[in-house]
């Protein structure tokens, strides 16, 4: 892994006068991630926050190349470009070495680009997918997803006086490509950007496609203050909503166990999104969130052999 | 007379004609997804990449949103990217039709003509090429297996010319070309790949030397004038057009423009039509000529970028025109040729009629042809649109 | 960059021919806030380098060097990720700075 005084040496792939908003995590983790490459890149973006503020005509914050298409096609958009890079090499015709990278939000990558993700990691394209998980389509003005938590209220699950936040919990996403059986898959957060820095690199070393899901708070989807974005990104994961691991090979491993397992009222407490939620009508609502929570990383341990005997139950 | 190189004759069906060309074209990457009646076209490629007869990366995506997404990604890439499909296959491309337009990657498609659902039905009508007619591509349609693959391997050097730089759709109707099997005349491989010539592209992601952003959000300062430079390569198109199709008459003897003009000269009423059904006015057009009656006809081979003072030029002199469309424009007054024919007859005095026919696969008779001649000698005028074998 | 081009004089399919114009583009007017840094007890673990969404950070030789106001939007994460027992960068309203 490379240090971050290592890193600091290198020059900027996502770079400065993008137009993110103040605070904005998914652009800590287009610069954290893109910094990891060092090499010749090819970049894609699906339609997003990560894709307008960064390449408004005729400004472009990206170093490497890059290319958008649309809201849907990243993966199979990086499908074609990588061919194209194969073939020329096959034919000589080109020398130099690149590796590729498509990006999405959670919208793109979850929803509507899951059939492109999924078709360009079945037919084995090598790149990196990387979808950086605020929850939410944030760049519409803050919709569900079906990564959006339990509860949370957006602008199509409003917190209602019938209705209470969005009513079905995240879709889980990294499993579904670990179903894929990829060289790697991960999860990480930008709230543990070293830890996401060995992943990247980690990914792009993989003999084959890889996958990493990257929890990056939209602080105003979150409804939090800017300078939080980094807390609530950690928070998730120190509350077992968002745990940290890696599957090789389809061998599952830890890449964190929280010294103490924080209740996840810490990461829903301070987050506007979440406020209903607190509310004494709602109490039943935080229970089942928690124990669904509870289940999900009782179920995790058991997958990377820290389980105990119990929560084998858990795993089946 | 022109020069003739070393050619073969071939009994080929359509499909198996385009993926000829495709062979000699060698591209370097083709994204396929059956959909009927293309199918077959991507099946005899495979087969050619699976047996090393071409260099072709070729990608199996999981729809044709991913094909053409995927050549778009691949000409973005610097490298020459075809596709095939059809009809529904088509319609799921849409959204990125215009955006490799716009991006003004010179992507090469077959379109094997088909109509689109509901009710479902996989013969041959031009909607599908008729929905994606104002995404900024290239159109241009074949009568036969010979012109399918003369219009492929011409697609090329048209998309790739500096001054067009725009995505081109050859196409062929559905089981009436797609499936039939004719004779035809291909070049030696040799010779087609030097006419296509090697592919050099404007902008490539693969240069290390230039990373560029392609791709980019073009706000209300921009994004009219990218506009405004596509329909620059389409005016562009025309010349080039006509210079390919030069060149390619010099190659095999075959003449190509936007136009055949089928016993014109002293006509007095005319058909305009595209496609498979110009075969079968052709011969309606023999038999009413041995009859004594003075009738004409026109196919139309490139309906984007449209000639509209060729052919105002070439109707000029008729008592009177029908247009077939093998597509209907619901709720306009016409089919969507007929519109456009009419437009470019702006001024002139010369009536212009509507008719549909043949869709979802129906057959055009010589006899329905013959009828609209009919209506036209006969001076029977309609305002609103006409069919061609429908039931009542 | 500034004076707006017509169509014949932009590359085609809206390309951007070269990488990172953006940085001539000026986000530092959105800043309300501004941080201030205290080279005594800077420790130089970059931290806030890394993690500054802006690249509004400068490194030099793997030490902190200093702001990039032209495009440091004043969100105040690099104050937060400075460790708690460091504490060297403080967020100042901008007011302060103003004649």
């Amino acid at each position: 892994m490379t240090s971050v005084k290592e890193l600091s040496k290198r020059k900027d792939i996502f770079c400065a006068g993008h137009r993110a908003c103040s605070g904005c995590a998914p652009a800590i983790t287009m610069r954290q991630v893109t910094l990891a490459a060092d090499t010749n890149l090819v970049a894609g973006l699906s339609t997003g926050c990560m894709e307008v503020v960064s390449s408004i005509y005729p400004y472009t914050a990206w170093r490497s190349s890059f290319i958008h298409n649309a809201f849907e096609n990243v993966a199979a958009t990086i499908s074609g470009v990588e061919a194209a890079y194969r073939v020329l090499k096959r034919k000589g015709k080109l020398s130099a070495n690149y590796k590729f990278i498509a990006f999405g939000g959670d919208g793109g990558t979850y929803d509507i680009g899951l059939q492109s993700l999924s078709g360009a990691m079945e037919r084995g394209h090598q790149m990196l997918y990387l979808c950086y998980d605020n929850q939410g389509y944030m760049n519409t003005g803050i919709q569900r997803s079906s990564s959006t938590p339990f509860g949370a209220a957006t602008s199509t699950t409003p917190a209602g006086v019938k209705i209470p936040g969005k009513q079905q919990f995240q879709k889980d996403l990294t499993e579904i490509m670990v179903a894929h059986n990829l060289a790697y898959v991960a999860q990480a957060s930008i709230g543990y950007y070293r830890d996401l820095n060995k992943k990247v690199e980690k990914a792009l070393a993989a003999p084959g496609p890889s996958f990493i899901n990257v929890l990056s708070c939209c602080h105003r989807g979150w409804r939090i203050d800017p300078a939080d974005s980094l807390k609530y990104s950690k928070l998730g994961v120190d509350t077992c909503l968002w745990p940290l691991y890696e599957v090789e090979d389809g061998v599952y491993k830890l890449s964190m166990k929280p010294r103490e397992k924080l209740p996840l009222e810490e990461w829903l407490k301070g987050q506007g999104r979440f406020n209903h939620l607190f509310k004494p009508e709602n109490a039943d609502m935080l229970k089942k969130f928690q124990e669904y929570v509870d289940k999900k990383w009782e179920r995790l341990l058991w997958k990377c052999g820290e389980g105990k005997e119990k929560t084998k139950e858990a795993g089946k | 007379m022109a020069k003739r190189l070393s050619t073969k004759r071939l009994a080929l069906t359509g499909n198996e004609a385009v993926a000829e060309a495709f062979k000699q074209v060698n591209p370097d990457v083709a994204a396929v997804f059956p959909i009927t009646p293309q199918t077959e076209l991507m099946h005899k490629f495979a087969e050619y990449v699976n047996d090393g007869k071409v260099d072709t990366e070729l990608i199996a995506v999981e729809s044709e949103h991913s094909a053409m997404s995927a050549a778009v990604g691949a000409a973005a890439g610097g490298v020459r990217a075809i596709t095939a499909t059809s009809a529904n296959g088509l319609a799921l491309m849409w959204e990125i039709l215009y955006i490799a337009a716009g991006m003004r990657l010179p992507i090469v498609m077959a379109l094997v003509n088909r109509s689109l659902g509901g009710p479902l039905n996989i013969h041959c009508d031009h909607g599908d090429a008729m929905g994606a007619r104002d995404a900024g591509w290239i159109h241009i349609y074949s009568e036969n297996t010979q012109e399918a693959y003369d219009n492929t391997l011409q697609a090329f050097r048209i998309a790739e010319h500096r001054e067009v730089m725009l995505p081109t759709m050859i196409t062929l109707d559905g089981f009436i070309i797609s499936h039939t099997t004719e004779v035809l005349e291909i070049l030696d491989d040799e010779t087609a790949k030097s006419f296509v010539g090697e592919y050099k592209p404007l902008t490539s992601l693969l240069n290390p030397d230039q990373p560029v952003t392609m791709g980019s959000l073009a706000l209300p300062d921009y994004y009219f004038e990218h506009k405004r430079q596509l329909v620059e390569g389409m005016y562009n198109a025309p010349r080039v057009i006509e210079q390919v199709a030069k060149e390619y008459y010099e190659l095999t003897g075959r003449q190509y423009g936007f136009l055949e003009n089928y016993r014109m000269e002293d006509a007095e009423a005319a058909i305009v039509v595209m496609g498979s059904a110009a075969g079968t006015t052709k011969e309606v057009v023999d038999s009413l000529r041995d009859r004594g009656v003075k009738a004409g006809m026109i196919k139309l081979r490139v309906f984007r970028p449209f000639p509209h003072e060729q052919l105002a030029n070439a109707l000029s002199h008729l008592n009177s025109v029908a247009v077939l469309d093998r597509c209907i424009s619901y709720g306009a007054q016409g089919g969507p040729v007929f519109g456009e024919v009419r437009s470019a007859m702006y001024g002139k005095t010369i009536p212009v009629h509507s008719y549909i026919y043949g869709l979802g696969g129906r057959d055009l008779t010589p006899h329905m042809v013959e009828s609209a001649y009919n209506d036209l000698f006969e001076g029977k005028s309609d305002p609103r649109m006409r069919y061609l074998g429908l039931r009542e | 960059m500034s004076k707006l081009k017509g169509w014949k004089d932009i590359p085609i399919g809206a390309i951007v021919p070269h990488g990172g114009t953006a940085f001539d583009y000026e986000t530092g007017s959105w800043r309300s806030f501004r941080p201030v840094h205290d080279r005594d007890k800077c420790i130089d673990c970059l931290d806030c380098w890394f993690c500054c969404p802006d690249n509004a950070i400068l490194a030099e030789e793997g030490k902190f060097k200093g702001f990039d106001m032209m495009h440091c939007k004043g969100c105040g994460i690099c104050a937060k990720v400075c460790p708690p027992k460091v504490g060297a960068i403080t967020m100042k309203p901008e007011s302060d700075f103003r004649e």
